[in-house]
């Protein structure tokens, strides 16, 4: 009981506290915050914004699972976004330019996006164990980099074609589509939304069944002390990144291979960092960060009704702000709190305070 | 093996110091010689043969009548108050509300978010057709996609898309410009007015359509001087779209420019060019505007004394026309692309730093352009 009531009061507390927020933001906006409130839950009901949730879900709980991996041994890959680009735009080019029977050709563009992910995020790790380089501040700048090898990838003179005003990879032939689930007039669901939750449930088996999974959250807990037991830290730095880029390089591919086909100017940037406040809220575990996926979904495609109906839709930008901060001031007081009252239970226990 | 590394940064230092002045001596002696032709400015071309007398196409001013449509806009990033296209073309459809008796009820504005997936504007403009809106308008490229999506599944619903082209969906109207020849003209506007015969081009995101952009003003600032010298930088990369909306970034560019010795600058680069007008009010040298008339664009007022000209993409234009269209149900009446023949690209006058014999040159120019003696090139 005690254990649930610290892993969820804290979540429940920050979104209720950034609800109240919101609602505060919206009344000196001059909306009715209730009416706000209830425009973006119909919404779900709405055209395709139910399976538009599903997708996105799908993809920020891979980007999420990505940041997670790191964060289990204090690594802040904060690099998640360009490892997505980079792998996006090599998946759709090396896709585009292959024929390889249905399925097959799936595979191998998703393969070379968990290939290419990697390599990104092997560039810090290699920094990181070899020179000590601080993981945030190059990942970062790989972030910068991404975005211009993606611009020169997608030249009209390197792999780019140019339709009308828009550049584009070659189109991935059919063969390689993933086909997924239609509900008709309600959209598709991406086939490989169960990609990601594949994804999730081998995370969980990785950290909680495996020996790789102990030693990582070893690190985690006390690096020192995963050393003298034996635990090789520049190793498990490696893998780690390298296992946090793959995963990472597989953000886009369920709207690659489910929708778009190809690589734009149009492709979403900012997952990647959607991705580590949706770890955040999650803490790191598959379930919580599954929850805090579809909430941060929710709030995107929810938040289109809101300028349908006058009300500034920053106000949802404004809501996951709020909630990630909270979250985190909501899971330190409550760990304040635990603390104290098992101190208590102690000191109760061995007589040296008084039970009131 | 630490002292060397010092030792090797000193080094560094020192060498890229030198450099630097080396390369700041030899720019005041290249700019010698050229402003040495003429008391300054730069040699110019020959001018082109005056224009005939401008055939000012008298449109047919029979009444429209909108007030039936229920007119749907679908904004790309920066709505409404962006200071440039989206604005541009939602004082089209103010004018078009104005004009055709549009009720305001029966208008509904939505915009895209900053780096948001395809499904956003799937449902966006999934909302506005769903809710009877009919015209519905794209403005930007960035809808080419999804219209070619949802329009098939209302294909009673006309669509329209400025600065892009729906291939196979036969209910979207492009709207589509001849930025390059608006474009051409700036450069020639920039390659009257520079005094040290160098100018700059500050591009917001390096794309295809930006660099239309860029490919007409260096066309055109070299058909009038063919020895000028031309800057050119964009602010961000194919992809991120923030140098659109990044006013320091620009400003920094600009102020690069600026050191490197050009003297007018032009900009397209959309909340950004707000840096390069105060980059350039700061170092006393002149900006050209992009896409509406910027001299008298409430955001950049304070720095309104150094633009020079702009350079207009009539988006209200079209935005105006195609919902005139709709209501006299006559589409085939709409260019195939605003281009100069047509005013939808052209140049502004305000402020009067354009004086006559200029006006006049670039008449000149821009009856070549139309008459294809001057073929302007949308690459650079």
């Amino acid at each position: 009981m005690g254990i649930l009531r610290g892993k969820l009061l804290p979540p429940v507390l920050a979104i209720l506290f950034s609800a109240l927020l919101c609602g505060i933001a919206l009344v000196v906006s001059g909306a009715n915050p209730l009416r706000a409130f209830g425009v973006m839950l119909s919404q779900v009901g709405e055209g395709t914004t139910a399976v538009d949730i599903i997708n996105s879900t799908g993809t920020y709980y891979i980007a999420a699972l990505a940041v997670a991996i790191g964060f289990q041994m204090n690594l802040f890959n904060i690099g998640v976004e360009g490892q997505y680009r980079v792998a996006a735009v090599v998946a759709a080019v090396v896709g585009g330019s292959i024929a390889l029977p249905p399925g097959l050709h799936a595979l191998v563009i998703i393969l070379t996006a968990a290939v290419a992910g990697a390599l990104w995020a092997a560039v810090p790790a290699i920094l990181k164990v070899t020179r000590g380089v601080n993981e945030v501040i190059s990942t970062i700048m790989m972030n910068g980099l991404a975005l211009g090898l993606a611009a020169y990838l997608i030249g009209s003179d390197v792999f780019g074609e140019l339709r009308g005003n828009n550049i584009r990879t070659p189109e991935i032939p059919e063969s390689g589509w993933v086909p997924g689930i239609s509900f008709g007039s309600s959209g598709t669901v991406f086939g490989l939304v169960f990609l990601a939750a594949l994804l999730g449930v081998g995370y969980w088996v990785m950290m909680n069944r495996t020996r790789f999974g102990f030693e990582l959250r070893a690190s985690g807990e006390s690096a020192t002390a995963a050393a003298a037991g034996g635990v090789n830290a520049k190793k498990m730095v490696l893998i780690a990144m390298l296992l946090s880029g793959a995963i990472a390089g597989l953000v886009s591919m369920p709207e690659i291979l489910g929708r778009d086909h190809t690589y734009n100017l149009n492709f979403p940037a900012g997952i990647g960092f959607s991705g580590i406040a949706i770890a955040l809220l999650g803490r790191n575990h598959p379930g919580g960060i599954a929850f805090a996926a579809v909430l941060w979904a929710f709030l995107d495609k929810s938040g289109l009704a809101l300028d349908n109906v006058q009300v500034p839709r920053e106000i949802v930008t404004i809501m996951q702000g709020a909630i990630v901060l909270s979250v985190v001031v909501a899971y330190e007081v409550v760990r304040r709190f635990e603390l104290a009252a098992q101190q208590r239970q102690v000191g109760r226990q061995l007589g040296t305070v008084d039970a009131a | 093996m630490r002292r060397r590394m010092r030792g090797l940064a000193v080094a560094a230092i020192a060498l890229t110091s030198v450099l630097s002045m080396a390369a700041c001596a030899k720019d005041t002696g290249g700019t010698q010689p050229g402003s040495t032709n003429t008391a300054e400015g730069c040699k110019l071309a020959d001018k082109p043969p005056a224009a005939a007398a401008t055939s000012s196409a008298a449109a047919s001013d029979q009444k429209v009548d909108g007030s039936a449509l229920k007119v749907g806009l679908a904004y790309d990033i920066g709505g409404r108050g962006d200071a440039s296209f989206n604005d541009s073309a939602a004082a089209g459809l103010d004018k078009a509300k104005a004009d055709f008796g549009i009720k305001p009820e029966n208008v509904k504005e939505l915009t895209a978010a900053p780096n948001e997936a395809e499904d956003a504007k799937l449902t966006r403009l999934r909302q506005l057709a769903g809710e009877g809106f009919n015209p519905i308008i794209g403005v930007g490229f960035a809808y080419a996609e999804s219209l070619k999506v949802v329009a098939p599944e209302f294909p009673n619903v006309k669509f329209a898309i400025v600065d892009g082209v729906v291939d196979g969906a036969a209910n979207v109207t492009p709207l589509v410009f001849a930025e390059e020849q608006g474009s051409f003209l700036a450069g020639v506007i920039a390659a009257y007015q520079s005094k040290a015969c160098h100018v700059g081009f500050v591009g917001g995101v390096e794309i295809p359509l930006i660099q239309k952009f860029q490919a007409g003003f260096e066309q055109g600032a070299k058909a009038a001087a063919p020895d000028i010298k031309i800057e050119e930088k964009y602010l961000t990369p194919a992809g991120d779209f923030t140098g659109f909306q990044d006013p320091t970034k620009g400003q920094e560019v600009a102020t690069g420019q600026i050191e490197a010795g050009a003297d007018v600058l032009y900009h397209a680069a959309g909340a950004s060019g707000k840096g390069v007008f105060s980059a350039a009010k700061t170092a006393g040298v002149k900006a050209i505007g992009v896409d509406s008339d910027q001299y008298n664009q409430k955001t950049v007022e304070e720095s309104k004394d150094v633009i020079i000209s702009s350079m207009l993409k009539r988006v209200d234009v079209a935005v105006y026309d195609f919902v005139g269209a709709v209501a006299k149900n006559d589409l085939a009446s709409l260019p195939k692309a605003f281009d100069l023949s047509v005013d939808g690209v052209g140049y502004a006058t305000s402020g009067g730093k354009i004086d006559a014999e200029l006006q006049g040159v670039l008449e000149g120019y821009k009856a070549q352009i139309i008459a294809g003696k001057i073929k302007v090139s949308d690459k650079p």
